[in-house]
């Protein structure tokens, strides 16, 4: 491979500094969650923050460190929706049974 | 996507002899994997959301130090790990096989650190606290059984992974496998680090002591 396909095929997976960038990314996010936790909110919040910045940071890993963002769009659209749609499928009675059940218990 | 070839037959992506997605058949069947395994995890994480709201008394026996900063530890070490596995397949890509080594090694001393954190963390759990996956000294019993069953599945995981490193960098540094068995483990290694990224505020910072 010559140096100049090293170049090109490098800017289609990603550059040492992209990587390093990432890494920082994920440890400030996660700093943050610390941070939140030391902080001691009300769970209900810290449960919808934390579930967010988790996301993120799987979003992160996934896209570069994963390399999908530089895959096809196929290979996303094979594997993502489908995988979206089935923990949907699984969450789909989770927040109604729960409430009722919460309902029921004895104050 | 489809051509006349000289007789006038036109071909499709669909007659074979093509790959659709652009890559090897073990990076499809590892993505494949990923997907399966990381619906199992969604599975155990969402049971274990329900079992907590559905408890009066869910257990938050954690302090910020020693057991979140231990956590936080062990995160940055998992991350640490993903980064130097991300370096080791393009140093791989780019043919050096001696750095892609060394980035390897690097990993696996990432994930054993994990490892040897998370046993730390368990062997308190269990043996000062007396926290077992049906008892625990705090109350809903069924705390202990979600937190072993999470993170034993995570840490069996995490110790597969740093086996199958080890058998990934020994091959390539004698040239049995090629970068694309080194991508193919980097990708299991990442899921395992995202595996950890939901386990941590899920089980750790949502327990934190509120007091």
């Amino acid at each position: 491979m010559s140096a100049h396909e090293g170049a090109i095929d490098q800017q289609h997976s990603g550059t040492t500094k992209l990587f390093v960038m990432v890494w920082v990314y994920l440890l400030a996010l996660t700093g943050i969650e610390v941070f939140l936790a030391y902080e001691r909110l009300a769970v209900i919040l810290m449960l919808v923050i934390l579930i967010g910045l988790s996301l993120v940071k799987s979003a992160l890993i996934v896209a570069y460190f994963m390399h999908l963002r530089f895959e096809r769009l196929g290979v996303f659209l094979l594997l993502v929706p489908a995988m979206v749609f089935c923990i949907c499928m699984m969450l789909i009675w989770f927040f109604p049974d729960s409430m009722r059940l919460i309902e029921l218990r004895p104050h | 996507m489809s051509h006349m070839d000289a007789e006038g037959i036109v071909e499709s992506s669909w007659s074979g002899g093509t790959s659709p997605f652009a890559m090897n058949s073990k990076k499809l069947g590892m993505w494949l994997f990923i997907v399966s395994d990381s619906l199992t995890f969604s599975a155990l994480l969402i049971a274990y959301a329900w079992l907590r709201l559905e408890s009066p008394a869910w257990p938050r026996p954690f302090e910020i130090y020693p057991a979140i900063a231990f956590s936080s530890l062990m995160t940055f070490a998992l991350l640490s790990s993903s980064l130097t596995m991300v370096l080791g397949v393009a140093a791989a890509n780019r043919g050096d096989r001696k750095k892609a080594v060394r980035y390897i090694l690097l990993t696996m001393v990432g994930g054993l650190a994990f490892v040897a954190l998370h046993a730390t963390e368990w062997y308190k759990l269990i043996v000062i606290e007396h926290v077992t996956p049906w008892s625990n000294p705090w109350g809903t019993p069924l705390f202990g059984g979600t937190l072993f069953g999470l993170t034993g599945l995570h840490m069996l995981h995490v110790t597969i992974g740093v086996i199958y490193l080890g058998v990934v960098a020994v091959g390539f540094a004698r040239g049995k496998y090629e970068a694309d068995d080194v991508e193919v483990s980097g990708l299991y290694w990442h899921f395992v680090d995202l595996v950890w990224m939901f386990i941590f505020p899920m089980l750790y910072l949502l327990s934190v002591n509120p007091h």
